[in-house]
């Protein structure tokens, strides 16, 4: 079946439901409507008023009713409109969600799914297309999920529902319908903690997650015959495949992070400093980063000044590569 | 029943009916003929400029918009109850608000264009920008009049937001602030049924969104959103209440959102059309103009002159939207700090 990632999430979505009654779907206009994006249509048709279910418009709400579900034994999938308004959500997810197995001393734990649209490129409003990930990835006890492509969308949040431990799966929305993959219907995991290898190199290593992918698959490949690039898609950004990671450093002695959310402590500076920590010799040049610039994500008029595009993430490359 | 006295009246209060005729003499606010004049005229002027940015975003002149169509008589109403000196606070659909406060009209293009600098609010005008997190405005209003009330200054903050916001958090801080701290402000919820898909009764279990005031220990009030007159004097009231000390009110508008939620969705997946067409009977704009015709203040001639005004005005700002430049690339890194630090300064030549 080609699908895109609209598409293969819902089919995700619809054969965990039916095949676990306690997963439950939560969220601001996902039932009759379809969502936003319109990932839920036909699943309230499916499956009715208490596994998709309209909630009152209250994203704290969404997601602490949804902690407690989780406590009591079902698997809510809530669903947050857009990334801006996921920020209300952080005090429950940093002081809820992600310690109540410490807090109750391994009594209760929260598996739910937080699902997020995120990131830029869609042209919408303001605090439609933050990238956030550095804020979930900073939580103790959270596990944060991040496909870029039909395929792996399916197999990550399968996976993702069946965790025990509450999960944030950022969906890239700005290639929610740019991409169609084969995707089978049957069922198959991809598990939580292990990056891919996107195409193999041996001068640099190219690092990148959710809608970068696809753009540094256009950069790296502009520069065929001139480099041999390594790309390493993360798929899970906590925990992280630091094995991959370092494997590839190690071989190439050079790397990329490229990411769309601003640069001061962005996740960039976290993959950097294990780089640091464990290849540092291995090192031909310092890690170069590209990335979103320290200040708020612009409106659509200038948004793609801002989001890393091939221009800059080739210049990044070439300065690796001459160092 | 509370113990302190308050003043809620959950039933619908109403001047001018269906029919255009006054159904509430006794309440009729003392208005001049001009004053009439001025509600209708600024209503159709926002008709007019919401008819336009329909348009001009069905052919991809802007990203998206979020019409103000059926709420005519609940915002053009209460901005006319305003003082210069008072508090604007806005959601993202109180764009008649904007245009009768004097909010230039190309302005709020700009921003329905996904260009910054439509946030711009101009010098001496007391108002926020934009708020698209829903609810979130509802306590920075409270803020301000809390600020105006310790700097003793006669300023009231009137803020705006929908039915759906009232299940936020921030709805409730802000009005639990409000009533601790007896602020000068007045909230207005325009009640127009629907949160994009999820119709008010699934928002609250409550009968009515005025009758959240009792729990907040402030007053309520509840009023025909399609009248222009008992939307001006219940908030004109308010807002003379608020400013010589007497506290906070709550006021719902009863009324509804004729169009798509935004440019973005369509209705026809949730709502039935009858409703729609019920609604439409209640159009605030034609009622306005029965009572007008009644009194023979209105007559086609004027009619035509005040369309073409309108639609005049709206091209003449179209205009100048279409003539703003494309932003620089650079504008980004404005407006960030007062001063812009050193790594921003350096990703701006790295930028350049
Ligand atoms: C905090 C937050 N959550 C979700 C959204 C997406 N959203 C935009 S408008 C809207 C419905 C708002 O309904 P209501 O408060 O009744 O105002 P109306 O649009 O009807 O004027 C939603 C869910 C948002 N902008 N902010
Ligand atoms: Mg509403």
């Amino acid at each position: 079946m080609k699908l895109n990632l609209v598409q293969s999430i819902n089919l995700a979505l619809k054969q965990e439901m039916t095949r676990d009654p306690n997963v439950v779907l939560l969220g601001e206009d996902i039932g009759k409507d379809g969502g936003v994006f319109r990932v839920t249509e036909g699943l309230w048709q499916q499956f009715g008023d208490n596994r998709v279910i309209d909630t009152p418009l209250a994203e704290v709400g969404i997601i602490s009713v949804s902690i407690g579900m989780a406590i009591a034994g079902m698997k809510p999938v809530p669903e947050v409109q857009f990334d801006g308004f996921s920020l209300p959500m952080l005090d429950q997810l940093y002081n809820h969600a992600g310690r109540m197995r410490k807090r109750s001393q391994g009594r209760w734990h929260v598996p739910l799914v937080l699902r997020v649209p995120h990131g830029g490129g869609i042209r919408a409003l303001e605090h439609h297309s933050e990238s956030l990930e550095a804020f979930f990835t900073h939580i103790p006890g959270i596990k944060v999920v991040t496909p870029s492509g039909p395929y792996n969308a399916k197999g990550l949040l399968v996976s993702s529902i069946r965790d025990s431990d509450p999960v944030v799966f950022l969906e890239p929305k700005r290639i929610y319908r740019a991409i169609k993959e084969e995707v089978p219907e049957d069922e198959y995991t991809i598990p939580l903690n292990k990056a891919e290898v996107v195409q193999e190199g041996s001068d640099v290593t190219v690092i990148a997650w959710g809608a970068m992918q696809k753009i540094v698959r256009e950069a790296v490949e502009q520069l065929a015959g001139k480099y041999s690039v390594e790309i390493l898609d993360l798929l899970t950004l906590y925990p992280v495949d630091r094995k991959t990671i370092i494997d590839s450093v190690k071989k190439t002695g050079r790397a990329v992070v490229v990411h769309e959310a601003p640069r001061t402590c962005g996740y960039g500076a976290e993959l950097i400093a294990t780089i640091n920590d464990q290849a540092l010799l291995n090192l031909e040049a310092p890690v170069a980063r590209v990335t979103g610039y320290d200040i708020p994500m612009p409106l659509p008029k200038l948004e793609n000044y801002y989001i890393p595009d091939v221009t800059r993430i080739n210049r990044a490359i070439e300065n690796v590569m001459e160092f | 029943m509370p113990k302190k006295e308050m003043n809620i009246d959950l039933e619908i209060f109403q001047i001018l009916n269906e029919d255009g005729r006054i159904a509430n003499t006794r309440e009729m606010p003392q208005l001049k003929d001009d004053d009439i004049k001025r509600m209708y005229e600024s209503m159709v002027l926002a008709r007019v400029f919401d008819d336009i940015a329909l348009k001009l975003q069905r052919e991809g002149r802007m990203l998206t918009y979020a019409s103000l169509m059926g709420q005519e008589a609940s915002q053009i109403g209460s901005a006319l109850a305003l003082e210069d000196e008072d508090w604007f606070v806005p959601s993202y659909r109180e764009n008649g608000v904007f245009i009768t406060r004097g909010f230039p009209m190309e302005t709020l293009y700009l921003y329905w264009a996904g260009d910054e600098r439509g946030m711009k609010i101009p010098d001496g005008m007391n108002a926020l920008p934009v708020s698209i997190p829903v609810g979130s405005q509802v306590p920075h209003a409270v803020g301000i009049a809390l600020a105006n009330k310790l700097t003793e200054k006669k300023s009231v903050a009137v803020v705006y937001f929908g039915d759906g916001a009232t299940s936020k958090g921030d709805f409730h801080e802000g009005l639990d602030f409000a009533g601790v701290f007896q602020v000068p402000c007045v909230f207005i919820c325009q009640n127009n049924q629907w949160a994009i898909s999820v119709p008010v009764k699934k928002q609250t279990a409550a009968e009515t969104i005025a009758q959240k005031a009792i729990a907040y220990g402030i007053d309520g009030a509840r009023v025909d959103g399609n009248d222009v007159f008992a939307v001006y004097k219940v908030v004109k009231g308010a807002i003379e209440k608020a400013r010589v000390g007497k506290g906070p009110t709550l006021i719902e508008c009863y009324t509804y959102r004729m169009e798509n939620h935004t440019t973005a969705d369509d209705w026809k997946k949730y709502r039935d059309p009858s409703e729609v067409e019920w609604w439409k009977h209640r159009d605030p704009i034609e009622r306005l103009k029965k009572y007008m015709e009644d009194e023979g203040i209105w007559n086609e001639a004027y009619d035509k002159e005040v369309w073409d005004n309108a639609k005049a005005q709206v091209s003449e700002a179209v205009k100048k939207f279409e003539s703003v430049p494309p932003p620089s690339p650079l504008d980004m890194f404005t407006n960030i700090y007062e001063e812009l630090p050193p790594e921003i300064e350096e990703q701006r030549k790295d930028f350049e």
